[in-house]
């Protein structure tokens, strides 16, 4: 049997239907991961906005960002935040007040933001085709060790001075020294 | 919609909005930093959606969002060290508790 061309009762195309649930399921784990008042949860909801965007790169034709995706972030940064929210929660600490006294105008200022962005946003021509241009891997394989060789040195560079940094703020002091 | 540049930059505008409010609005201080993050992320779905729908910022775009997420991992190592640190000093991981420098 063959798929039909749109989906059967909605009359949209498939990718629509991905794309809906691609960024449902993204804007509602990053709202799970700014309201849900206890952090871990907080962090497996991060996962699942990672995950999600990371689809959203592969609609996008970007295969090669989208597995960086889901192994910088999902993988390293992720586990990264798990591991810091283990060690630093502590179990009398007042969990009551998640959210700070100006909690009301920052909501009204997301809000604005958020609207501001989508009116400016759809009222500029970005000079765009209608239709997605997939990303060759091996051109961008090109392009990153040809004219983007420096950029990526300097990245390297600052991995390692983040690293040392990372090792040196969080190691523990010797009292006696 | 999915073929429509605007969808994908009012998705990355919205969640962009969403961890603006997080960073503003949460109390502990790993909760900002995982705003920070989606922020991060937010601005790497406009520069890949970009790089989708105009032909000339193609490669580009995904070499940058390489980029961008290196220097967000970079960014993520020292800030939660920092917060480690903090920590280990005030035994909070609270953001309106460290209050050393009013006093």
């Amino acid at each position: 049997m063959t798929i039909p061309d749109t989906v059967p009762v909605l009359g949209m195309t498939w990718n629509d239907l991905l794309f809906l649930f691609l960024a449902g399921v993204l804007l509602g784990s990053a709202l799970l991961v700014v309201t849900l008042r206890d952090i871990i949860r907080c962090g497996i909801a991060l996962v699942a906005a990672f995950g999600a965007l990371a689809g959203i790169y592969v609609m996008l034709g970007a295969p090669l960002v989208a597995a960086a995706q889901v192994l910088v972030y999902i993988g390293a940064i992720a586990v990264l935040i798990l591991f810091a929210i283990m060690l630093t929660q502590a179990k009398n600490a007042p969990v009551r007040l998640v959210f700070q006294t100006q909690a009301v105008p920052a909501t009204i200022a997301a809000v604005v933001l958020a609207v501001i962005v989508a009116l400016s946003v759809t009222a500029t021509d970005w000079g765009e085709v209608g239709q997605r241009v997939a990303t060759a891997t091996d051109a961008l394989a090109r392009l990153l060790f040809n004219q983007y060789v420096l950029p990526l040195e300097v990245v390297s560079v600052l991995l390692l001075a983040a690293v040392i940094g990372g090792v040196f703020l969080a190691k523990r002091e010797d009292r006696d020294a | 919609m999915s073929q429509s540049l605007d969808a994908y930059l009012v998705l990355a505008g919205i969640l962009f909005a969403i961890g603006s409010f997080g960073f503003l609005a949460r109390r502990n201080a790993i909760s900002m930093l995982m705003s920070i993050e989606l922020m991060i992320n937010a601005v790497n779905l406009a520069i890949v959606a970009f790089g989708a729908f105009v032909p000339e910022l193609n490669v580009d775009a995904s070499v940058i969002a390489l980029m961008v997420m290196a220097v967000a991992a970079a960014e993520a190592t020292v800030g939660l060290a920092i917060v480690m640190a903090i920590y280990r000093n005030r035994r909070t991981p609270l953001v309106d508790e460290y209050d050393a420098m009013r006093q």
